[in-house]
């Protein structure tokens, strides 16, 4: 009996203490975020703050507040304006541009920002002698793998001589890789750069305390105008299930990539919702080299078969648009306006089949169980299963992880599969086609063109484009390209994501870009 | 005692070589490079060539295992591709949280388990038992990270009592209390597997001690309940109650993955699976064999209490 007296009274004991520990330890817990302090609910880790060590988006978010490019995005646009740079002249030929510095800026170690120090950015990233090339790898080096050299013309003025004409040159500079960094930073820190990163940003870089968040704060000495929020702390969240309960419990006041189904729960009081439609663009490659898509008429049956307003209004819930093209509407300035959606039109489909005698062909279908911008590709992919099957095709669904897939997919389709999943993000209306549709972009010559679609009038316009200057003149290309491509059916053009962010009430003035990029730099919090 | 002890840790040397071994292979043989999982979009041979050259992975598969060995021996795990910073450093700093959750749901579940069998032992087929099994079976059923939503959305969402995730607050924490509160939701959800085990398997070893003849006699001479159960009874049944604990503890450090997940702990086992999703070779290899080593090293040091426990046990 004893015994059991304790137990009792133990348990007693225990519970009280519990739910005085509890209530007691819970007092702060529903303390709000302090004002002037934005918290953002991250995806993942930044893997590096060095810009040309890094290739997520994830981690551009955080760069583009701290460090700023000789050029930059216009807001709310895909164009390219001035940035560090105040202006810029490229010569007849399109093969040096020589760039106007702006003057009196300094990095936030308060080293002078001049020509040197763009000549020491690009010099690292592309010259293997550079004494400071040893602090990559860098991934994306070849976004500037144009540039032969880089030269200091005087203490303001740079120029570079590219080896041929390269007009998405000066939007590459805007792209997070083209992000000017302190070389005395760079030479104080060696390696290690990445952790203690100094640009000439808004805000300048004070924490990373690893797996926790990374804590940039208003640079006071900023020339323009100066940041709206004392600091941003940046929360990586990887389980998208947490990063929701963070943000309806009030841990952070800002969250991006918003799963789809999540949406619902932030449309009450107390949240506002953004989306903003980006460069991006979601496709099933076709085998064009052999099997059924070899013909035009059944790949076009493939873009006729699929119900692709089914799939973005009730697969992704809204979260993305038809796809028209192969050129997503974000780059404004070069989008083929006239372009309309193949409709779903399963009747004009299983005709084209019939004429071309396809009927009943069997295809495989590789299909990814994530990656980036890949959106729910299982889903997605099942649903286009079951309207190919609709229209009297047999498909088998190969599914692989993201990186094993990328093996399979990217060395090419043939004597494998017919159709892929595939998606793509970029920051030029030329990367995509250049890399993925040209003939001279076939998996053996180093390209992704993984359908072995060929067109000499598409390589051609795509050629003439890359070597224009002339703005208008690129986007007349485009244009024309974009339309013989549709009309061609190498993909099977299905969405462009929007992406979206969720904020609470108390933070204003936020925006998304269609580049994808998070600038900070404008939004307050109450 | 010591030569056991000297014998154990020998033995494990092999294990450590063998687990080696598997983890480069399996990091070797797995379709997907790191190079194509850091260049994503833009990876075209000539760029997979040229960064797999950068990272030193054109080498031959042997040699690149001898390489890695031999530098681990002399401490070097080598560099995070992913985030170029020593993966030694990575991973001590993981390995710390990990600790701090796994073993706070470790003596959690120890606790917990062994009272529940104690008391379902002493009251067999009474409502204590039967109540007592009723949890402990939804315990054992209940996937952990399903079980750290359901709390996440109880305590944090809905009560405001907890915060969500993460292991200190943003602002104004880092202490103990603050660290008391992040720790809560996820070490009970950790715990609540490996305490039912722990509590089924106490009660049936409690029960096959207690109708032991010296139990018997012990009341008979009118030894207190308590002292019957404590003293006589319970220290008894510990003998095959310590194995399991060992063996919880390794489902514990395993299971901790998915919890770390659900309550972005920033352990070790979260690291792996992002460094497995990255390809980053050398962070997932070293990271394998810190851990192994630790498991390989705790489960000496359960035999050895053991024996410590049982002198009938062969040393």
């Amino acid at each position: 009996m004893k015994y059991m007296h304790w137990t009792r009274r133990g348990l007693f004991l225990a519970a009280a203490g519990a739910v005085a520990l509890i209530s007691g330890l819970s007092e702060r817990a529903t303390a709000q975020t302090p004002p002037g302090v934005l918290i953002v609910g991250q995806v993942a880790e930044p893997k590096s703050l060095d810009p040309a060590a890094v290739t997520a988006v994830n981690d551009f978010r955080i760069l583009v507040n701290v460090y700023e490019g000789l050029t930059r995005y216009k807001s709310g646009t895909l164009e390219v304006e001035p940035a560090l740079a105040t202006g810029w002249d490229i010569s007849e030929d399109g093969t040096e541009y020589t760039f106007t510095l702006r003057d009196g800026i300094s990095f936030h170690d308060g080293t002078p920002f001049n020509a040197e120090a763009v000549k020491f950015n690009f010099d690292r990233m592309l010259d293997k002698n550079h004494p400071y090339h040893d602090t990559g790898p860098f991934p994306l080096s070849f976004f500037f793998g144009a540039v032969e050299a880089t030269e200091v013309v005087d203490d303001m003025t740079v120029k570079f001589t590219l080896n041929a004409p390269y007009a998405p040159f000066l939007s590459n500079l805007a792209y997070p890789t083209g992000l000017i960094v302190s070389p005395a930073a760079v030479e104080a820190h060696r390696m290690d750069y990445g952790r203690n990163p100094v640009g000439t940003g808004p805000f300048r870089f004070a924490e990373w305390r690893a797996n926790e968040a990374v804590v940039i704060e208003r640079n006071d000495a900023y020339w323009g105008e100066a940041a709206g929020t004392q600091a941003v702390v940046f929360r990586p969240i990887t389980d998208s299930n947490t990063r929701v309960a963070e943000m309806l419990a009030g841990g952070i006041d800002l969250m991006v990539e918003v799963p789809p189904t999540s949406l619902g729960q932030f449309s009450g009081e107390g949240f506002s919702i953004v989306e903003q439609a980006g460069p991006h663009v979601w496709f099933l490659i076709l085998n064009a080299k052999e099997g059924p898509f070899a013909d035009k008429r059944v790949r076009q049956a493939a873009n006729y078969a699929i119900n692709k307003e089914a799939i973005v209004n009730d697969v992704l819930e809204g979260t993305a648009s038809v796809a028209a093209g192969p050129t997503p509407p974000a780059f404004a300035w070069a989008y083929n306006e006239e372009l309309e959606p193949y409709p779903y039109d399963p009747e004009k489909a299983m005709a084209l089949i019939a004429e071309a005698g396809a009927d009943g062909a069997e295809l495989t279908f590789y299909v990814t169980e994530g990656g980036s911008g890949m959106l729910d590709p299982v889903p997605m992919g099942t649903a286009i299963q079951a309207d190919l099957q609709a229209v009297g095709f047999e498909v088998k669904i190969e599914t692989y992880e993201w990186n094993t897939f990328l093996g399979e997919v990217n060395p090419g389709l043939e004597g494998k599969a017919d159709m892929a999943e595939m998606a793509w993000m970029t920051n030029d209306p030329d990367t995509l086609p250049y890399l993925a549709l040209r003939s001279e972009a076939w998996p053996e010559k180093g390209g992704f063109n993984s359908g072995y679609y060929a067109n000499a009038k598409v390589d051609e316009l795509l050629e003439a484009a890359r070597t224009a200057t002339d703005q208008d003149e690129r986007a007349r290309l485009y244009r024309e390209m974009q339309a013989v491509v549709q009309e061609d059916a190498p993909w099977v053009f299905v969405a462009n994501w929007k992406q979206n962010a969720v904020t609470s009430d108390r933070v204003e003035n936020f925006g998304l870009e269609p580049s994808f990029l998070l600038h900070l730099q404008g939004v307050t919090k109450n | 005692m010591g030569g056991y002890i000297l014998k154990r840790l020998v033995s494990a040397v092999p294990v450590l070589f063998g687990i080696t071994v598997i983890v480069f292979l399996i990091m070797s043989l797995i379709p997907g490079d790191p190079a194509t999982a850091i260049l994503g979009s833009y990876a075209t041979p000539e760029n997979v060539e040229k960064l797999n050259r950068d990272l030193g992975l054109d080498k031959p598969m042997v040699q690149r295992y001898f390489i890695w060995l031999g530098n681990m021996l002399t401490g070097d795990f080598g560099r995070s591709f992913s985030l170029n910073r020593p993966v030694i450093d990575v991973v001590l700093e993981r390995f710390n949280a990990t600790m701090i959750l796994a073993g706070t749901s470790f003596v959690l579940c120890s606790i917990l388990g062994i009272l529940a069998g104690v008391v379902s032992a002493t009251r067999q087929y009474g409502l204590a038992d039967k109540a007592i099994t009723f949890v402990v079976l939804i315990g054992i059923s209940v996937p952990s990270f399903f079980l750290g939503m359901m709390l996440i959305l109880l305590f944090a969402v809905n009560l405001r009592w907890l915060p969500v995730s993460g292991m200190y607050a943003i602002y104004g924490g880092g202490d103990l209390p603050d660290l008391i509160r992040h720790l809560i939701m996820p070490a009970l959800a950790l715990a609540a597997v490996a305490t039912g085990v722990i509590a089924r398997l106490s009660r049936s070893a409690m029960l096959e001690v207690l109708r032991q003849d010296y139990v018997r006699t012990a009341r008979a001479n009118g030894v207190s309940e308590r002292r019957v159960i404590m003293g006589h009874a319970l220290r008894v049944a510990m003998v095959s109650i310590f194995p399991v604990l060992g063996i919880q503890a390794g489902f514990v450090l395993s299971g901790a993955v998915y919890v770390e997940i659900v309550f972005q702990w920033p352990g070790v086992g979260r690291m792996l699976v992002d460094a497995i999703l990255t390809r980053d070779l050398l962070l997932v290899q070293g990271g394998v064999v810190f851990v192994a080593a630790c498991y390989v090293l705790f489960n000496i040091a359960v035999d050895v209490a053991q024996c410590l426990l049982d002198p009938r046990i062969k040393t």
